[in-house]
């Protein structure tokens, strides 16, 4: 144990002690992580069934991310190739998300790999999405490299809708659920990049995506 | 007027030249209206109003960071043992000279020669750059704002908005002097056009880089996770391109679970910018996973005191539970004039009015907390109540019990206490100036100078007494 740590440790100690013993601080703390006493979660973030759908799609346009619905995880390529157009190049680098690459890509150049500093379009795939801010919830992982996230100047990302949550706790919920701890990084996306640090104005694409387009698909609709 | 960084230099003893300084130019003094009073002011205003449940979430951050720091040491151990679970290293660093050892050997170790910074106020407190330059090893920051910054050699302004001091033509002639390999004749009258450019000159040095340094907002003993807030994907960057993540942050910044730091963000952005969220927020957990195609072979994490933990239990502990939003700062009437450079240390604002005495010490730093008018609009808008006027109220008892205020003003203290505590002598004493003054003001009912009241009338008239002295008048049955 470094000497600082011990130092540090027992200046706390030292007046952490008069009011509980060292045993009592210990189990305290690991009682509330396990217990994890419910948050205060807003009304906003309470939506259910179709009206969180349409919360998140509120929401996200409200921090000025574009929403474009599909019904089926199929009709992703042909959405790609106006925003491909748009973006002025036929170049998509995808993630390597086996639901993608198994995709109808024809006329599209598509490569699958992590985020590299030229590209123009990429498409990532959520892991969920949170209708109290229109957030989107993006984990790494061998399918989910997360430079993808910030280095195209176009970034698009695939949710399901079945994948949303009314709200951020319950993202971590289905996270612990899966009991693998938590990834590297875990990204939460509310828009495309942006900056205020020249006299204050809002400027879209910082150093991350200038324009965020989630492909939304919702089976039931 | 630009003021060199100051982490090892601090310049709060000079707050009066500061502060007259910005009073005179013109051109602040725009930015400083536009920014605070039309900008963040009315965005956490509009923010709030668009959660009905804002004050209730207030109270449960400021329990949630008075149960932690009340198991502090609980929750850092877990904290720290989650991390290492992870497959990261935490370093304790007790002060700032420490940290900066730590993580210039850490660059070392690795033969760095650049490092990409997110955006730390951390950093700028232990005087990260200064430190890794000497020793050859190049910092570059990536916010726009700390980018802007660190090319003029200048310290912040404002703990989340560094550079809002400087116009877009100062940007652009920092830009033509920075840049000379551009093409001269470039366009650069629009922010658009500097954004354009800073992304592109920084996208090569973010690839670069051999090392990312990043802050951290809040750490989660739960999982071992630390995050970041940002809206520009910087910090991001950082952290997902270079082989080895350094964050850097300070013991009071644990939580104990992710449920909690969902709390503190639901209030973070919406105090800070008025967003409901930024636009990214970044958890990360150790190393990256195998089979991970990015992410940092090595992360470390440098878990700083610098005095904090003597602050536990004590008058200031309050202040721990600091989210630096920078609420604070954007409704003082006093750094809505001054603005940051003048407080002469890394924090400014009311918090760093409590912050700074603490970190550089009371002789250098005794006039900050007396630039304050007890308006409360700090603690009003604190988004975890921090009693930022009973703190910094302490600070002027400390100061006063060191010797400060010395010279005329300390002696005329000690004389109005002398007859403050003898009313007779008071009344006495005041009767006649009273009258005196009702004599010489009656015509114009104000005074443009008045002997020993030139402090007073430099910037506004001194009324002239409408009847006898208070005591007198009192006395007579008006009430």
């Amino acid at each position: 144990m470094s000497t600082a740590r011990s130092e540090i440790m027992g200046r706390l100690k030292a007046v952490l002690d008069k009011s509980h013993n060292p045993t009592v601080r210990l189990s305290t703390a690991d009682q509330r992580i396990k217990d994890l006493p419910p948050a205060l979660i807003p009304e906003r973030g309470r939506a259910d069934g179709p009206a969180r759908t349409a919360k998140f799609v509120d929401e996200a346009e409200f921090a000025v991310a574009e929403v474009v619905k599909l019904t089926t995880l199929s009709q992703v390529p042909k959405a790609l190739i106006k925003v491909l157009a748009d973006a002025g190049t036929s170049k998509l680098k995808a993630t390597p998300h086996g639901d993608l690459q198994t995709l109808d890509w024809s006329g599209i150049d598509v490569a699958f790999g992590r985020g590299e500093g030229s590209d123009l379009v990429g498409l990532s795939v959520a892991y969920a999405g949170v209708a109290e801010t229109g957030t989107l919830v993006l984990r790494s992982a061998a399918n989910s490299p997360t430079t993808l996230n910030f280095l195209p100047d176009v970034h698009v990302v695939v949710l399901h809708s079945a994948l949303i949550e009314a709200n951020y706790e319950a993202v971590w919920a289905r996270l612990r659920s899966e009991g693998k701890g938590l990834p590297r990084t875990v990204n939460w996306i509310t828009g495309p990049s942006r900056t205020a640090d020249i006299e204050q104005t809002i400027l879209l694409g910082a150093h991350g995506p200038r324009k965020l387009i989630i492909l939304l698909i919702d089976e039931d609709s | 007027m630009s003021q060199k960084p100051y982490h090892d230099d601090p310049q709060c003893h000079d707050f009066q030249k500061g502060a007259k300084r910005a009073l005179d130019d013109v051109g602040l003094q725009a930015q400083l209206a536009r920014t605070l009073k039309d900008g963040f002011q009315k965005k956490r205003a509009k923010a709030k109003a668009r959660l009905p449940e804002y004050d209730a979430l207030r109270d449960r951050a400021r329990d949630i960071k008075a149960h932690t720091l009340e198991n502090l040491d609980a929750y850092l151990e877990r904290f720290e043992a989650e991390v290492i679970k992870a497959g990261g290293q935490v370093h304790w660093a007790r002060d700032g000279e420490h940290a900066c050892d730590i993580i210039l050997d850490i660059c070392t170790s690795v033969g760095a020669k650049t490092v990409t910074k997110g955006k730390s106020m951390l950093t700028e407190e232990i005087g990260l750059n200064t430190h890794l330059m000497k020793h050859g090893v190049e910092p570059v920051e990536t916010d726009l704002g700390e980018y802007i910054i660190q090319l003029r050699d200048e310290p912040p302004s404002h703990i989340i908005a560094p550079a809002f001091h400087i116009s877009k033509e100062q940007v652009a002639d920092t830009f033509r002097e920075h840049h000379p390999h551009l093409n001269a004749a470039r366009d650069l009258s629009e922010p658009t056009s500097l954004l354009t450019e800073a992304r592109s000159e920084l996208r090569a040095k973010f690839i670069a880089a051999d090392v990312g340094i990043t802050g951290a907002n809040v750490l989660v003993a739960e999982t071992g996770s630390a995050l970041i807030v940002t809206n520009e994907g910087n910090g991001d960057l950082t952290q997902s391109l270079p082989p080895v993540h350094i964050a850097v942050s300070s013991i009071e910044k644990v939580v104990p679970t992710l449920d909690d730091a969902d709390t503190i963000l639901r209030l973070l952005a919406r105090t800070a910018t008025g967003q409901d969220m930024t636009v990214y927020t970044t958890f990360f957990t150790g190393t990256k996973r195998s089979g991970d195609r990015d992410g940092p072979d090595q992360f470390h994490l440098v878990l700083l005191d610098n005095g904090r933990s003597e602050l536990l239990g004590g008058p200031l502990h309050d202040v721990l539970s600091c989210i630096r939003c920078g609420a604070c700062i954007n409704h003082c009437p006093i750094f809505s004039v001054v603005s940051g450079h003048a407080y002469g240390w890394v924090y400014p604002g009311p918090i760093g009015s409590v912050l700074t005495p603490h970190f550089v010490g009371v002789e250098e730093a005794h006039l900050l907390p007396n630039a304050c008018t007890m308006c409360g609009r700090c603690e009003e808008v604190c988004p975890v109540h921090i009693p930022l006027p009973d703190l910094l109220r302490t600070w002027r008892g400390r100061a006063f019990d060191a010797g400060k205020p010395g010279g005329l003003q300390g002696l005329g203290l000690k004389i109005w206490a002398a007859l403050a505590k003898r009313p007779a002598l008071y009344r006495l004493a005041l009767r006649p100036v009273v009258a005196l003054m009702r004599a010489l003001g009656k015509k114009r009912g104000a005074f443009k100078w008045f002997v020993g009241a030139e402090g007073w009338t430099r910037t506004r008239d001194l009324p002239t007494p409408q009847g006898g002295t208070f005591q007198d008048r009192y006395k007579g049955g008006e009430r």
